[in-house]
């Protein structure tokens, strides 16, 4: 039990220097700090196969991408500028205001029963696939279109343009 | 692993929902808070995720297997989002030589 509340805080702890870190390859750096954690969230709710999908299309594929694309478009101090201290203040304060309205409202619904694994084998592949490849059929042949598409599209507005040749890059 | 999964069973599954606000809130702070288009992402990102792990207390709580499935789409429109996104990131970057959102203003009213 007190792992939870351990990962728990390590959770919100990375998440909070995920924006609050000056250098954006930092950032990055603790937001796969954050989803590792998450993914030991995964594990303990006894969710194999999506702790090993976040393992694998998180932490692999996306912040891969992102670092990568972070370091071919070459940050300096120059464009990096901050805001006002002013909009600072009053985007925590709007923040805070949604964390707020969120948890009074949860406060409401009143003491909640504990999450007690009723299924051992619910998160095991060979169940989700049975419900994947039954119930979610249609959804998982369009999701396979849908990353066609997204990779097209990728490639598409990537490329660069031949008939400009004052492209900076 | 059975002994491992015996831990979770005296968490309410209010600490769980209280869990995922707080993180969905940093990533909504985050959006508000950077003007770097890239962190910006990774905001969104935060909030992805806080979602996916509230939908998968909700599974083991319900005993019900369909809320993983949901995630398991969740993370597989996250990766298209990315790709597509850090492209147009790319190109604004070779139009502009800047990832500052304030360059984006003409989108704006």
């Amino acid at each position: 039990m007190s792992t939870f509340y351990f990962i728990a805080f390590l959770s919100i702890f990375f998440s909070i220097l995920v924006i609050s870190a000056k250098n954006p390859v930092h950032s990055i750096l603790y937001l796969i700090l954050t989803f590792f954690t998450f993914t030991i969230h995964y594990i303990l709710l006894n969710a194999q196969f999506l702790a090993i999908v976040n393992f694998i299309v998180y932490m692999g594929a996306i912040l891969v991408l992102f670092l990568y694309t972070l370091m071919l478009i070459n940050l300096n101090k120059e464009s990096e500028p901050v805001k006002p201290f002013m909009v600072k203040i009053a985007a925590v304060f709007g923040g805070g205001v949604l964390a707020v309205a969120l948890v009074s409202s949860l406060k409401l619904i009143g003491a909640s029963e504990p999450v007690v694994l009723k299924d051992p084998g619910l998160g095991l592949v060979k169940n989700l696939g049975k419900v994947l490849f039954n119930e979610f059929l249609l959804p998982f042949e369009v999701s396979s279109v849908l990353l066609l598409s997204a990779m097209v599209g990728a490639v598409l507005l990537a490329t660069k343009d031949p008939k400009e040749p004052k492209a900076t890059i | 692993m059975e002994s491992l999964t015996n831990t979770i069973q005296a968490v309410p599954l209010n600490h769980y929902i209280l869990l995922s606000t707080i993180i969905f809130s940093i990533g909504v702070m985050g959006v508000l808070l950077r003007r770097n288009a890239i962190v910006i992402f990774m905001s969104v990102e935060l909030m992805l995720n806080s979602v996916n792990l509230l939908l998968t207390a909700f599974s083991v709580y319900r005993g019900d297997a369909a809320g993983q499935v949901f995630v398991f789409f969740i993370m597989a429109l996250a990766a298209a989002e990315v790709a597509v996104g850090l492209a147009i990131i790319v190109m604004i970057y070779r139009n502009t030589n800047s990832i500052d959102i304030n360059v984006l203003n003409r989108l704006k009213w």
